[in-house]
């Protein structure tokens, strides 16, 4: 029966308590059995992919709706701006240009501009071309006012985007007291783009009295709320599509200012209308992974135990987003019982940050982690062996035991990688330096309710499921096909999956804080399980036996007498009728701490001349319960070092530090990493099911694998040359900086008192 | 009127000069397989062959086509390449996937056993933002299965 229960649900460490609506026979289900089913477990090639790789897949980048408009978008060229006036008469006077709006005709559009990119007025035409000529032509005056644009002036000024946020267990006085060893350091990382390749985009369209929008989207029904409440439309008179989408990593979890601007148009014009961001506009108004200051002080013991962790942060959050789980880290890692912890988020007249893969504990991995490796230097006590001591058994932040941990095993499965310490070492030549460093890694990914699924079986013994979700390149349509495969005994080829739409599914969860697999797996593993249940009591009835006694298997209905009928024969009964199992994402363990685990193995070369940094291998171990499909998990992790290493390597978004303008709007500005910069990747997974979480043991695996990257690859390069690099990226003149301050270190310990 | 040949056949299109061939393969003919990511030739989503050439079709104008063949993702539909991304789990969010084939085929066609450096070479002006690399390296280098 339907029950409504009160549960706690965390997306990207923010965690809110929700009603929401279960199903008691979902929870009844027995988690499959550790180690490969028929299907779940095993590799399974992307359903999708030849779709996608023959160029047939239907992005939202690539639809054209009859009669749809080009919209384009006038942006502030400054950081702070008066709009004095705006005319936009010569604009809407040229031959193809059916409409234009300005601030008053949406709320995302401004006339006091608060970031360089932020949207002033906007201009549909009959094609893009046309459309950004018309922008081009609006007569507009600026007065330009002076922007912030430094983070620490900002907080040194109050401008502050929310109250300081302060944490503190234990006591750190105290503990700095017993401290034999303090090590103390200020670290910082740069702002970074997501970059997707698809940019941000929607298509919108009146249809009768409901909003149909088409968007490449993170989260359907988040889309569809966020519309209907800013529109005060009734929610099922906006019609959400997202089927296939191009990227999005954190930043496509929101309308952004591009859909409402074509929903005004399309208002305004009566016509679909297309806003697309063009690339240079992406690296403006798209959302980033927020720059960070991080002073970090930590006391250990002799015997390496931490007594004492402290951290403040700031967040450059820029004019407006969320203040980040940066101090996240150092509170959850590691069973220190005295921590403190303060976090300001720096409001500046820079474009507004967005969730950016595991944001927050990436950059406050890098500080703490990074930390932890002068500490185990200071100590004289090897790196792992320190993580080791201060392995936490339960969560310290509220004292919650966790579902599952399997951090140290881990740990025992990164002694091959980190043994080879030696060898890389003496395999340095000359100016090239080799060293290892590793870092470990903790992380959210355990989902949650609400989200549902339904299963239908047609006559033909095929299955399909069906919910409201998104496939973001992640492979969850072919996660979702495998499980419902393995409940109903069918080969994988018999199950397709219908999604993205929320005209046409049922409520499904957003495809961020890696949980999409644990919040829909279960869904999914429920409906199957109804519909199972289903066709064998069809089944008992045709052949007169007891439906204990029957079983789904091999796309056969199986008795235990032995007897055995192709499933078509039992759902051929049907006609045209279907069967449909529906299924629901019951609640989280109550009073447990649901979290990913891992670590990471670096080995690095540096040119001490040059200061060039070459990443050559990474071994990662992460624990993220069952894994339903070991290609796409592989792919999910390699994919996050990637990202990982150009974070720490090369990516940079600049800015003019006078006028806060970006500087670097282009991809070949802005250095994402090439597949010539990618090492050798080895990826395990320790494939052990959370016993506790759900019917399925599964957590989520898309961020957990970029958490430990930087930290991991800056401890390998202080192994290789002694040099303490503080800042990202690890640009050439921050390598020969450090290596020029390890060098004077070293000069001033070697001369006499 | 503007003649230009794509995958094999003859196409006839009214396009204004200025156009690039990306613009023209997308909207005039409808083939969406090529992607359009950046627009200004710094991220290789829009490869294309001219004469088995890659290029990037979104900064070649339409007009200096003239009379090479034109290849796109489309022509290239039953390339075992496809096959070969799809069995690697080469794409992942599959944006970049028609770019990364269309220049694959070009190498292969010239070096049927490429080495993972020339590879690496080849394909360096294809980005991929998911990080599907070391899977499209393995993809090219087992093209044939």
């Amino acid at each position: 029966m339907a029950r409504l229960i009160r549960t706690e649900k965390e997306v990207e460490g923010e965690y809110t308590e929700q009603w929401v609506v279960v199903d008691d026979d979902d929870e009844a289900l027995d988690q499959w059995p550790q180690g490969p089913g028929e299907v779940v477990g095993r590799e399974a090639p992307r359903l999708d992919g030849h779709q996608r790789a023959r160029g047939e897949a239907i992005y939202t980048a690539d639809l054209a709706l009859p009669g749809m408009l080009h919209a384009a978008v006038l942006r502030s060229p400054f950081s702070r701006a008066n709009v004095k006036r705006l005319d936009l008469s010569k604009a809407l006077a040229l031959p193809g240009v059916l409409g234009a709006v300005e601030p008053g005709d949406a709320h995302v559009l401004e006339r006091e501009p608060s970031f360089h990119g932020a949207p002033v007025a906007a201009v549909a035409a009959e094609s893009f071309a046309r459309a950004r000529e018309a922008v081009a032509v609006i007569d507009v005056e600026w007065e330009e006012l002076e922007p912030l644009v430094d983070a620490e002036d900002a907080v040194r000024q109050g401008s502050l985007l929310e109250e300081p946020r302060q944490y503190e267990r234990g006591s750190t006085e105290a503990g700095f007291g017993e401290a034999d060893v303090i090590v103390e350091a200020e670290y910082r990382t740069q702002t970074v783009l997501h970059n997707a390749l698809e940019t941000h985009q929607s298509v919108c369209r009146w249809e009768g009295d409901t909003l149909e929008i088409y968007i490449s989207t993170q989260f359907i029904w988040g889309i569809r709320d966020s519309v209907s409440e800013q529109l005060g439309l009734p929610p099922d008179r906006v019609r959400v599509v997202c089927n296939f989408m191009g990227g999005g990593f954190g930043a496509k979890n929101s309308p952004g200012d591009y859909t409402y601007i074509a929903i005004a148009l399309a208002e305004k014009t009566g016509r679909p209308v297309r806003c697309a961001l063009t690339r240079r506009e992406e690296s403006l108004a798209a959302g980033n992974r927020n720059a960070t200051v991080q002073r970090l002080r930590a006391g250990a013991r002799s015997d390496g135990m931490l007594v004492a962790l402290e951290g403040e942060f700031v967040n450059a959050i820029g004019w407006k987003g969320f203040s980040g789980p940066t101090y996240g880290p150092m509170e959850m890692l590691y069973a220190c019982e005295n921590v403190r912890t303060v976090t300001h988020a720096a409001k500046l007249n820079l474009p507004p940050n967005a969730a950016f893969r595991a944001p927050g504990f990436v950059e406050g991995t890098f500080g703490l982690e990074c930390v932890l490796d002068e500490l185990a230097g200071r100590l004289e006590l090897d790196p792992l062996e320190l993580r080791r001591r201060n392995h936490a058994d339960n969560d310290l932040v509220d004292g919650r035991p966790f579902s599952s941990k399997n951090l140290l095993e881990c740990y025992r499965r990164a002694e091959p990688h980190w043994s080879r310490r030696d060898d890389v070492r003496a395999r340095s030549e000359g100016p090239v330096r080799r060293g290892v460093g590793l870092a470990s890694q903790i992380w959210y990914g355990g989902g949650g309710p609400p989200s549902y699924a339904w299963v239908r079986v047609g006559s033909d013994g095929r299955a399909t499921v069906i919910t409201a979700m998104q496939d973001i390149g992640t492979g969850t349509r072919t996660a979702m096909a495998q499980i419902a495969a393995e409940q109903l005994g069918l080969p994988l080829e018999r199950v397709r999956v219908e999604l993205g739409d929320s005209a046409r599914g049922p409520y499904a969860s957003i495809s961020a804080g890696s949980s999409t697999t644990p919040s829909m797996g279960p869904a999914v593993r429920a409906a199957a399980a109804d519909a199972a249940r289903q066709i064998l009591e069809i089944a008992g009835q045709r052949y007169h036996l007891e439906e204990r006694v029957l079983s789904l298997r091999d796309g056969r209905v199986v008795s235990a007498d032995g007897g055995s009928w192709p499933l078509e024969e039992v759902t051929g009964l049907l006609g045209d009728a279907q069967i449909l199992g529906k299924g629901s994402r019951g609640p989280n363990p109550a009073g447990m701490r649901v979290l990913t685990f891992g670590i990471q193995v670096a080995e690095v070369a540096i040119d001490v001349e040059t200061g060039e940094v070459r990443v050559e291998r990474i071994a990662a171990i992460h624990d993220v319960g069952r894994v339903i499909n070991p290609l796409g998990a592989r792919s999910q992790v390699e994919g996050g070092i990637i990202q990982g290493v150009g974070h720490t390597l090369s990516e940079e978004r600049l800015v003019d530090p006078a006028t806060g303008q970006v500087l670097t709007q282009t991809l070949d500005a802005y250095k994402l990493p090439t597949i010539a910069d990618v090492p050798e990747i080895v990826a395990e997974l320790l494939d052990i099911p959370d016993e506790h979480l759900t019917n399925l043991g599964s957590k989520g695996l898309g961020e957990p694998p970029i958490v430990p990257t930087a930290a991991a690859i800056v401890n390998a390069i202080r192994d290789a040359t002694g040099a303490d690099v503080r800042s990202l990226p690890v640009t050439r003149e921050e390598m020969l900086r450090a290596l020029a301050e390890a060098r004077e270190r070293e000069k001033v310990a070697a001369s006499p008192a | 009127m503007l003649e230009i040949r794509v995958n094999g056949v003859a196409r006839e299109i009214e396009t204004p000069v200025g156009r690039t061939l990306a613009e023209t393969l997308r909207e005039d003919l409808g083939l969406t397989g090529t992607k359009i990511a950046c627009g200004e030739g710094h991220c290789g989503a829009c490869t294309v062959q001219l004469d088995g050439v890659p290029v990037l079709s979104c900064i070649t104008l339409v007009h200096t086509v003239g009379e090479r063949e034109v290849t796109t993702i489309e022509g290239l539909r039953d390339h075992p390449l496809v096959d070969a991304f799809v069995r690697a789990d080469a794409l992942q969010c599959g944006f970049c996937t028609p770019g990364q084939i269309v220049s694959a085929a070009a190498l292969v066609e010239d070096e049927p056993e490429p080495t993972p450096e020339r590879v690496r070479q080849a394909m360096a002006g294809n980005l991929c933002r998911c990080g599907a690399y070391p899977r499209i390296e393995e993809a090219v280098i087992a093209w044939r299965g």
